[in-house]
């Protein structure tokens, strides 16, 4: 019964963010910002719902799954170069007669 | 009650996935069109997992691992197009 609400609550948590993640990627004004929403927000989402599927098959099979962590380690480790290379090649498309930082 | 959780988070993905669809329609520059393309890699893998749960089932991990690994390799290689040119230099 415990475990149920865990796994609900992880449920939850994970698809919130996920939601909220794309909610920016859709509404946030530029690319630079619109690059937050999904390196964070939606990795953590995932995050979420793939530590609930390793309470459930725990819980199963009666004995740690693990199989899940493989995705949740190359995700976070793939998030960050992406983020890295999509802003790269947004600075070179924009040259260097851009739009100046104010700072 | 863990059915009422799944379907509630099988509705967040699936208005995420509309959502990053919108954005790879309307995205104003290339690079916001891979960054929508990534997104959608991402909550594919989520969807997955979460059709997992639903019907019990191990097999989707594979698939949700393949997804993710390709979903990297797209996005570094329509990077580097974008940055070079080309893509095996």
């Amino acid at each position: 019964m415990l475990s149920e609400t865990l796994i609900s609550l992880f449920l939850l948590i994970g698809g919130a963010f996920a939601l909220i993640g794309s909610i920016g990627l859709a509404r946030l004004p530029d690319l630079f910002t619109r690059l937050h929403g999904p390196t964070k927000a939606t990795t953590l989402g995932v995050g979420g719902i793939l530590i609930a599927s390793v309470l459930h098959f725990s819980g199963q099979e009666h004995a740690l799954s693990l199989h899940e962590l493989l995705i949740t380690l190359f995700l976070f480790a793939t998030a960050p170069v992406s983020a890295y290379l999509i802003a790269r090649s947004a600075l070179h498309l924009r040259g260097p007669d851009g739009p100046k930082d104010e700072s | 009650m863990l059915t009422t959780a799944i379907t509630v988070a099988f509705f967040c993905i699936a208005a995420a996935l509309t959502l990053n669809f919108w954005r790879l329609f309307a995205g104003p520059t290339l690079p916001d069109r891979i960054l929508a393309l990534d997104t959608m890699a991402i909550n594919t893998i989520a969807l997955l997992i979460l059709l997992g749960i639903h019907q019990n089932l191990t097999e989707y991990f594979e698939a949700a691992l393949l997804i993710a690994m390709m979903g990297f390799i797209g996005t570094v290689a329509l990077c580097k197009y974008l940055l070079r040119g080309d893509i095996i230099e």
